[in-house]
């Protein structure tokens, strides 16, 4: 039905997510590491509403409504929690963080 | 394989410059750089989506992706303090060069989505197969209401805990 074949959504898709992947797994700055994660969450939009526009239903605009606000919430959680971060140790570091105490 | 003027062909070019976006956010040394760069990601990638017959999420996409979470994004920058965090490793500004990129990117997607709506054959090639918001409405509060139900509840967490752990401990924010 579509112009676009399923498997070339899908390849941009995967594309998308690995780089996003890479990016939390690489990078020390805790900002960076969120926003790479947004970079994940779209991916996964994408493989949503390619799958949705091949068999012509709704379901796929549906769960990237839902993707979108976990995202939202997971951000305003992250922020929040990177702002205290900032406060206390003044670095946005990931490695601060090794020592938790109890 | 058709020409770059087909709704494929544009996909293609919409994708590249999502992926080429990512990949400068991933790899960006200065916060604010790498958030232009995230803005141009996801409006590539609502471009696709327009593409793939999904205008509701597009809209959706540019609205609260670009439009909400990213100025979150830019609110929490602007508290931590630019000289605070990698700014001081990137290069020193080079003028022009620093925001020509980003705005090179938007520039191409601008054109594209102008030459999909000026364009009639495209435009009737892609009202063929639109998956509407009515359609997604009537699912959404329909089948589907529980989700609704349990991602307000998800959103009122976030807000509850986005006020909680923001809260400096001078005024009772103590974890």
């Amino acid at each position: 039905m579509t112009e676009i074949p399923l498997t070339h959504v899908l390849i941009l898709s995967s594309l998308l997510f690995i780089i996003g992947f890479v990016g939390v797994v690489v990078r020390k700055n805790t900002l960076f590491m969120l926003m790479s994660l947004e970079v994940m969450l779209n991916a996964v939009g994408v493989a949503f509403i390619g799958a949705g526009s091949v068999w012509q239903e709704a379901d796929g605009q549906i769960m990237f409504m839902l993707v979108l606000t976990l995202a939202a919430a997971e951000i305003a959680v992250g922020l929040a929690l990177l702002i205290r971060m900032q406060r206390r140790y003044r670095t946005l570091n990931i490695d601060v963080l090794n020592q938790m105490k109890g | 394989m058709s020409s770059l003027a087909s709704i494929e062909g544009l996909f293609y070019l919409a994708a590249t410059i999502a992926i080429v976006a990512s990949l400068k956010v991933v790899t960006g040394k200065n916060t604010v750089h790498a958030l232009l760069y995230l803005v141009i990601s996801l409006l590539a990638v609502a471009v696709c989506f327009y593409l793939m017959g999904a205008p509701f999420a597009a809209g959706l996409e540019v609205i609260v992706y670009a439009g909400a979470i990213l100025v979150l994004f830019v609110f929490a920058v602007m508290m931590f303090g630019l000289g605070i965090d990698e700014t001081h490793n990137a290069p020193q500004s080079r003028g022009l060069s620093l925001w020509v990129g980003p705005v090179f990117l938007g520039l191409l997607l601008l054109i594209e989505l102008i030459f999909v709506i000026g364009n009639s054959d495209l435009s009737l090639q892609l009202n063929n197969q639109i998956v509407d918001s009515k359609q997604v409405g009537m699912l959404l509060y329909g089948p589907y209401l529980l989700a609704v139900e349990i991602s307000s509840f998800l959103l009122l967490a976030g807000l509850v805990a986005g006020y909680h752990y923001a809260k400096p401990e001078s005024r009772g924010g103590r974890l």
